[in-house]
């Protein structure tokens, strides 16, 4: 990996992908006239060095939108431009030399079981015709920056998911691509293992600057890895923009679902029914929001009574987020007091609804 | 015709045996080797040009299916005798080994063929996306991801293939190739020689099961790990 080291996301001027318009729609068996539209129209913009996450259900379009940008699957209408090439319009050869300048994991790693490890990670440099030895010696470099080359001379089927998804991503690494695409890279795997992996996407995005685009059903891989997100329902992208100020104000209600996996709406639906409405709030906090005294400061400036019935704390992309649910009580004009003091000092207030 | 190495109670001698022997596995040999290079050729292109196929492509992929699926309609008896013109025009002659060796494989590669076609689709199809992601060529693909992915069963589809052969070359002698079947046929079953049926019985058995055999123990070894 040493050409490329030194270089940081700022000095990255490769690795763009846009996606104009993009539409797909693939023939139903028997039903000619109503094709399933697996893309409608969608338009992406991922910066050269960013991890971009897209997030959304089974079905939504995911590999679909993934798999255009190494032209595996091609538009059916619009663009998709990868560093100024219309990866989309490509045929043969052309599309095949583009293919090189990206690499791509997979859920089920997709290693070649009859050869050993070092031999599955060369596989790309034994295509473009270098020697046996070159592209061992270079497979090996790329097993060292995983942490697997103790691992060189075994085979695929004596490594655990974690170490096969190792190996697909130096497999991935080994031509240095400036493109790096995840299609539910850790879905196979345990959460332990899941987040040394997305240690090491995140290793790869800091020190090569390569552009990770992540596609994904968990909202943990968007918390932990994605710089941006965008997410998908339907073929459609129904919300995007950064990671923390999607998990701080989804829009959408399938991002808020999505948001309320990492960050569960703590009451049970029982204590919602008995307190909620008027006064009963949740709050997110960002930061140094965390730490003011921000109860005691509603019991003494207000005037009004509190009751902390939830609080929890998360790390997202390097900021603190905090949530609470309180109920406030007081004479009606107290409580909207009480509300006007809190969303001066905390990033989101809003009420918990019957 | 007793000869003096001959036991008065059997016609076969032991030259008889030994040449029949050796016709039988020159047939087997030649054409299992002929017929699992066109197998492989033809398995290739149907898995690779039929829908969804990395190198799609409809009238080939029909084209060669019809043909495959004309020639393995027909009895193998009945192909050895209606394909003796073409036969004729490949070796210059219609009776003995190389005579019966030319049905032989054009009986064996389309068999051979659809077997192959069948392992090369078992190749999980990840892999094959894997290899397109990294930019590989139809044929890359084929030769660097499929063919070895595949090989373990690819031997076990072969050993399949050269049971089949062995059955077929007892029918060798109708164009005089001799063999052990023939042996069978003539001396067993025309001339009462009970002794000539239990030897050549016995030998077809150990063939087979040898044949079976090596081809488990290759197999496995090719397989994944
Ligand atoms: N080759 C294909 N032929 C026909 N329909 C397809 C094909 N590929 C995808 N689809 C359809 O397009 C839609 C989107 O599929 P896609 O695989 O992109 O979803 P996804 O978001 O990746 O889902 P998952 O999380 O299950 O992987 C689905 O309705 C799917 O059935
Ligand atoms: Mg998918």
């Amino acid at each position: 990996m040493s050409a490329r080291t030194g270089a940081t996301p700022g000095d990255r001027t490769e690795g763009r992908i846009v996606f104009d318009q993009v539409t797909k729609t693939f023939p139903r068996q028997g039903k000619r006239d109503e094709p399933t539209s697996a893309l409608r129209g969608v338009s992406l913009d991922v910066a050269p060095g960013t991890i971009f996450g897209v997030i959304g259900y089974s079905g939504a379009g995911k590999s679909t939108l993934i798999r255009m940008v190494n032209g595996i699957e091609r538009p059916t209408a619009g663009h998709v431009v990868v560093d100024g090439v219309d990866v989309g319009a490509l045929r043969g050869s052309a599309l095949r030399t583009a293919q090189k300048r990206t690499g791509m994991i997979f859920q089920q790693f997709n290693l070649l079981e009859t050869v050993r490890v070092r031999d599955n990670v060369a596989m790309p440099l034994r295509l473009d015709g270098v020697g046996a030895r070159t592209a061992r010696a270079r497979a090996e470099e790329v097993l060292d920056f995983v942490g697997l080359g103790a691992k060189a001379g075994s085979f695929a089927g004596e490594l655990s998911g974690g170490q096969k998804q190792r190996v697909g991503i130096a497999r991935a690494l080994v031509r240095n691509p400036r493109i790096l695409l995840s299609d539910e890279a850790t879905s196979a795997l345990d959460p332990t293992t899941t987040a040394q992996i997305i240690d090491l996407l995140r290793s790869i995005n800091t020190e090569y600057g390569t552009t990770i685009l992540v596609v994904t059903h968990e909202m943990d891989v968007i918390k932990d890895l994605a710089h941006e997100v965008a997410v998908m329902a339907d073929g459609e992208i129904v919300e995007q923009g950064t990671v923390l100020d999607t998990f701080l104000h989804p829009r959408s209600p399938v991002t808020r679902d999505f948001v309320t996996t990492v960050v569960p709406q703590g009451l049970p639906d029982r204590v919602v029914e008995h307190l909620g409405g008027d006064g009963l709030w949740r709050l997110l906090l960002v930061d140094d929001e965390v730490t003011q005294p921000l109860l005691s400061g509603l019991i003494t400036e207000i005037g009004v009574s509190v009751n902390m019935l939830h609080a929890d704390m998360t790390e997202i992309q390097d900021h603190t987020v905090g949530q609470m649910i309180i109920k406030v009580t007081g004479p009606e004009e107290r409580v909207a007091a009480a509300r006007a003091y809190l969303e001066q000092r905390v990033v989101h207030v809003e009420e918990v609804a019957r | 015709m007793i000869t003096a190495t001959t036991p008065p109670w059997t016609l076969i001698t032991p030259e008889l045996f030994l040449k029949a022997l050796g016709e039988t596995l020159q047939m087997l040999g030649v054409s299992l080797v002929l017929g699992s290079i066109l197998g492989v050729l033809i398995g290739a292109v149907l898995a690779l040009t039929r829908a969804g196929g990395v190198l799609e492509n409809r009238p080939i992929s029909l084209g060669l299916a019809v043909v495959v699926n004309l020639i393995r309609s027909l009895p193998f008896i009945i192909l050895l005798v209606a394909i003796l013109p073409f036969t004729r025009l490949l070796v210059g002659t219609s009776i003995g080994v190389w005579a019966a060796i030319v049905p032989l494989t054009v009986m064996i590669a389309p068999y051979i063929g659809r077997l192959v076609e069948n392992s090369l689709l078992e190749v999980p199809r990840g892999v094959i996306e894997a290899a397109r992601a990294m930019g590989a060529s139809p044929l890359q693909i084929f030769w660097r991801f499929m063919l070895p992915e595949a090989r373990g069963s690819l031997i076990l589809a072969v050993t399949i293939a050269s049971v089949g052969l062995l059955d077929a070359t007892a029918m060798a002698g109708t164009v005089g190739a001799g063999g052990i079947g023939d042996l069978a046929l003539s001396y067993g079953y025309q001339r009462y020689d009970g002794f000539a049926m239990v030897i050549t019985v016995v030998t077809l058995i150990v063939l087979v099961q040898g044949i079976q055999l090596l081809g488990t123990i290759v197999a496995r070894r090719f397989r994944r790990r």
